[in-house]
């Protein structure tokens, strides 16, 4: 196992910059997930790590040597392909022993290897079947036993999961995760899905734009977001943001939005200059307040999960997403009385999407 | 310890360095083999052809070899066979192109439907295409031939002539000859290239069409058509130079008679060089077909960027 | 077809109508071929339109095979179409490899070369050809026609080849890689065996084109043991226009190896010339 160090790496492809600078540093036997929307450059920089890809720019280490000039066959890491990308003219058990046989090992030792990772992935009665004869998810467990046999400094995977159906999704989610408490290994994991990252990660790196926007864990991310676009990618149903407007008084700075107050601060907001502010809460965060009272906002849709509801609520011209456990007796049309606690609150400047946190 | 240090980061420059000349050359590597023939074989002889153009080369006189300037090309100027030539070469390219392309997209629209037997019909409606040129120029020519082929005593039968003559010998009914083999030889041809684009138009776009009320014409008119037009368009061009470089078949069925009635310029230049052993003349009317070939490749992408433009 | 079961009646029938004239149209020309070389001299004349002669004969093949010397162009033909194929190929998948793989400086200058060695007029370069293989003994030489047919197909070839490549998902390389394989060795371990079907149909087109090319051959070799099929029979024809029994027996006999390779590659055939096509 290896730590992976990468510092301040550019990547262009022609004139358009898909890296600007990027710094992670991950521990040996880390479970890194890196997160963002499609075309935020984090594929790019995976496939840096492995070195498919060529840097502009940095410095990439692996276990502490500088593997810029390395091509990837000297890296000594494993991936895992979206498309898995099996050779269609080996059996599973060709496809899992092709990098060992490369390696010049020993047949029995191979022989072992490909046994064993068989075994922990339960493929051991498909050995002899050829890519084109599985299904998609034992094709997955295929390219998750061609990395696992040979034990390499790190695994890299690019959204394995991404073609299997939900049930089967959330399925190996579970048994990589597994597979990584057992082997300990450092791993890097590409996902546009936040609930992948959310459940996988030790730590997330929020991506957008060819730059880091946050590094934490999956918690941190969710709780304490550094910016607008990570609270509004990290969490489903997504986060609410609400126009609001700062009024300074003597009791404390207001909040108000769309002309009802949505909170008091006893503290002021940290460089509350501007007059307006986004102001961030999550769903579940949104409670009804049983009579009208608080905020009165107009019922739009009302969404069963099963698990509770999601109200799509106006408030003032402005969208709210209200989830509750409970099963509230309310119809599109009804007003609803909401509240919710300053502490729930994030903001956010309004022009630069930058967290504002209240002083103190 | 700086010294190690400087030494290793010599070392990483090298290697990124050396690792750079492979990257960039490694599809040159790769490349290399065919590059090389391609300019030896092609482009070397491209450029003594030309150069021939403007020199004396008899192949039989040792004397010969010197520059004549422009000379050939008067005399091309001048030279009723060649001016003959260039009119068959027009009438050659036009109708047989066409001709190939009406047949070929019928061909390709039959067999786009499918039907019991299609792959067995595909098989034996492209097997022409297999025949090599010459050999389908020999066969045609033998089915011209009173003697042994049908045609002639058909056309009788039809009425369509007195006694059964051999339309390759009739100078003013010559040309059809070769122009008929080489359609039978090319329909295949353009029905594979078409069949091929009409099997890429996704199927869903006719339902959606069908759905939103088009009849089968319609559906034609404003689908297909507009699907096929730039596989037709290309596939024409690069169809009608070839067929107007292609002299094999004229100099199988006819040798350019009778009476040079089915002379065509690619076949002229065979002749000049290989009967008459002229290099340098034949190499000049080369250089003019070459310079007609690309100012009608010239005037076909200009007009065609000019309605990409306007479309 | 929706529509009255009439009209749906009506639209087979003319379909299937067409079709069958084109099968007819197409097959009778090689029909008549194989007829009148089983048709006995003395009948070739008395039965002249005849579909089918009334008594059959080997004799033209036997006196073909025997008294002539097409065996030996026959042969000859076979060297050089094969000699061609298995060269042009290797190049070709060279080339095909490169531009299916690679973005390089210069890629736009030698696909556009290439383009154009597919429209400039072969004629041309028949008598510079002679010039330069004279002296290098090329000419009356099987390998002169080898080294000239290959660069003549490289490019169609090339194309061909890349869109077979193109067709093998890069992913699988950059596993192979990943792996612990060099690139030529990813090339070679899964590249390749996943193009073997691409790769038999490029050598069936290039043995066609090769096995069937007549006017560099007549130009370059003149002499017996060099002549290839197309020539040999040419030659004959023009020497022996009387016997047309045995020209017909050389002619289908040309044609068998030919047909062999038609009817492997012709599954191939819609994909590869929708991918390259810039010649027949």
């Amino acid at each position: 196992m290896a730590a992976i160090d990468i510092t301040d790496v550019h990547k262009s492809f022609g004139k358009v910059p898909v890296l600007k600078g990027v710094d992670i540093a991950i521990a040996s036997g880390e479970f890194v997930v890196l997160v963002g929307p499609s075309g935020c450059g984090k594929s790019t920089l995976l496939r840096l790590i492995a070195g498919l890809e060529e840097m502009s720019a940095g410095e990439i280490r692996i276990g502490g040597r500088v593997v810029n000039d390395l091509p990837p066959k000297d890296r000594d890491i494993a991936m895992v392909f979206q498309s898995y990308a099996l050779y269609p003219h080996m059996t599973v058990a060709g496809n899992m022993s092709y990098s060992l046989k490369l390696k010049r090992t020993p047949r029995e030792v191979i022989a072992d290897a490909v046994t064993s990772a068989g075994a922990k992935l339960g493929l051991g009665l498909l050995q002899e079947r050829k890519p084109r004869e599985l299904s998609g998810g034992q094709r997955q467990r295929v390219a998750m036993g061609r990395a696992i046999v040979r034990k390499p400094k790190a695994f890299l995977f690019d959204e394995p999961l991404s073609n299997l159906d939900a049930r089967l999704r959330e399925q190996m989610r579970f048994e990589i995760k597994k597979l990584h408490r057992e082997l300990g290994a450092t791993s890097v994991y590409v996902t546009h899905d936040q609930i992948e990252a959310m459940t996988m990660a030790d730590r997330i790196v929020a991506l957008n734009g060819g730059i880091i926007q946050q590094v934490g864990t999956p918690l941190e991310l969710y709780d304490d977001p550094a910016n607008i676009f990570v609270a509004g990618f990290i969490g489903s149903p997504a986060m609410n943001f609400l126009e609001g407007n700062v009024l300074p008084g003597p009791g404390g700075t207001g909040i108000s939005v769309g002309g009802q107050t949505l909170c008091r601060l006893s503290m002021p907001l940290a460089g509350s200059a501007q007059s307006k502010v986004t102001v961030g809460i999550r769903p579940e965060r949104v409670m009804l307040a049983g009579d009208t009272s608080g905020l009165q906002a107009q019922v739009v849709l009302v969404e069963p999960t099963g698990l509770g509801t999601v109200l799509h609520l106006e408030l003032a011209g402005q969208f709210l997403k209200l989830f509750t456990t409970e099963r509230p007796a309310l119809k599109i049309g009804d007003t609803a009385g909401v509240k919710v606690d300053s502490a729930d609150l994030r903001f956010f400047d309004a022009a630069t999407g930058q967290r504002i946190r209240v002083a103190g | 310890m700086t010294v190690a240090i400087d030494q290793s980061m010599a070392i990483r420059h090298r290697r990124a360095w050396s690792s750079r000349v492979l990257a960039v050359s490694e599809p040159w590597l790769y490349a290399s083999p065919a590059v090389i023939l391609l300019s030896a074989i092609l482009l070397v002889p491209l450029a003594i052809g030309i150069s021939y153009a403007f020199r004396d080369i008899q192949l039989l006189d040792p004397m010969s070899g010197g520059y004549v300037g422009l000379s050939h090309f008067s005399e091309i100027w001048n030279d009723a066979n060649f001016w003959n030539a260039l009119r068959n070469t027009l009438q050659w390219t036009v109708v047989s192109v066409i001709l190939q392309f009406v047949f070929g997209l019928i061909l390709a629209l039959m067999l786009n439907r499918p039907f019991p037997g299609r792959a067995v019909v595909q098989a034996l409606v492209f097997l022409p295409w297999a025949v090599p040129a010459f050999l389908s120029g020999l066969n045609w020519a033998w089915l011209f031939n009173p003697v042994v082929g049908p045609i002639p005593h058909w056309m009788v039968a039809l009425g369509l002539a007195s006694t059964p003559e051999n339309i390759l010998s009739d100078p003013s009914h010559a040309l059809w000859g070769p122009i008929i083999a080489i359609v039978w030889w090319g329909i295949p041809f353009f029905a594979i290239t078409l069949l091929a684009a009409l099997q890429s138009i996704p199927k869903d776009i006719y339902e959606a069409a069908e759905i939103d009320g088009a009849g089968p014409l319609q559906r034609f008119a404003s689908i297909t058509v507009p699907f096929l037009a730039p596989t037709i368009a290309i596939t024409l061009l690069l169809r009608a130079v070839w067929i107007s470089n292609s002299a094999d078949l004229i100099v199988v069925m006819t040798k350019g008679g009778p009476a040079d009635s089915t002379q065509i310029v690619a076949s002229y230049i065979f002749t000049q060089a290989f009967q008459r052993l002229d290099f340098g003349y034949a190499s000049a009317i080369a250089v003019v077909l070459l310079v007609i070939l690309l100012v009608y490749s010239a005037l076909l992408i200009f007009v065609r960027q000019k309605l990409i433009k306007a479309g | 077809m929706k529509g009255s079961p009439f009209r749906k009646t009506a639209f087979w029938v003319f379909h299937y109508t067409v079709i069958g004239l084109y099968v007819v149209v197409a097959l009778f020309p090689l029909y008549w071929l194989l007829k009148v070389s089983v048709t006995p001299n003395n009948l070739l004349y008395s039965e002249g339109v005849r579909m089918w002669p009334s008594r059959m004969t080997f004799d033209h093949y036997l006196s073909v095979i025997h008294h002539t010397d097409f065996p030996l162009f026959f042969r000859n033909s076979v060297i050089v179409a094969a000699g061609t194929a298995v060269f042009t190929t290797l190049f070709a998948a060279g080339t095909g490899y490169a531009f299916s793989r690679f973005v390089f400086r210069g890629k736009f200058w030698l696909i556009g070369l290439m383009l154009v060695t597919q429209m400039f007029p072969l004629v041309m370069i028949i008598a510079p050809i002679f010039r330069m293989f004279a002296p290098l003994g090329l000419t009356n030489s099987l390998t002169g026609l080898i080294i000239i047919y290959t660069a003549f197909n490289v490019p169609f070839a090339a194309f061909l080849m890349q869109s077979f490549f193109d067709a093998v998902p890069r992913e699988l390389e950059e596993a192979a890689m990943i792996d612990g394989a060099t690139r030529f060795g990813a090339l070679r371990q899964i590249v390749l065996p996943l193009t073997m079907p691409g790769i038999a149909a490029t050598l069936g087109f290039i043995f066609t084109a090769a096995w069937s090319e007549l006017l560099f051959a007549l130009m370059l070799n003149s002499k017996q043991d060099t002549t290839t099929f197309p020539v040999g029979l040419l030659t004959f024809v023009s020497k022996f226009s009387v016997d047309f029994g045995q020209m017909m027996a050389a002619g289908v006999l040309a044609l068998i190896p030919v047909c062999i390779f038609f009817f492997i590659i012709q599954r191939h055939l819609v994909q590869g010339l929708t991918a390259g096509a810039v010649k027949g």
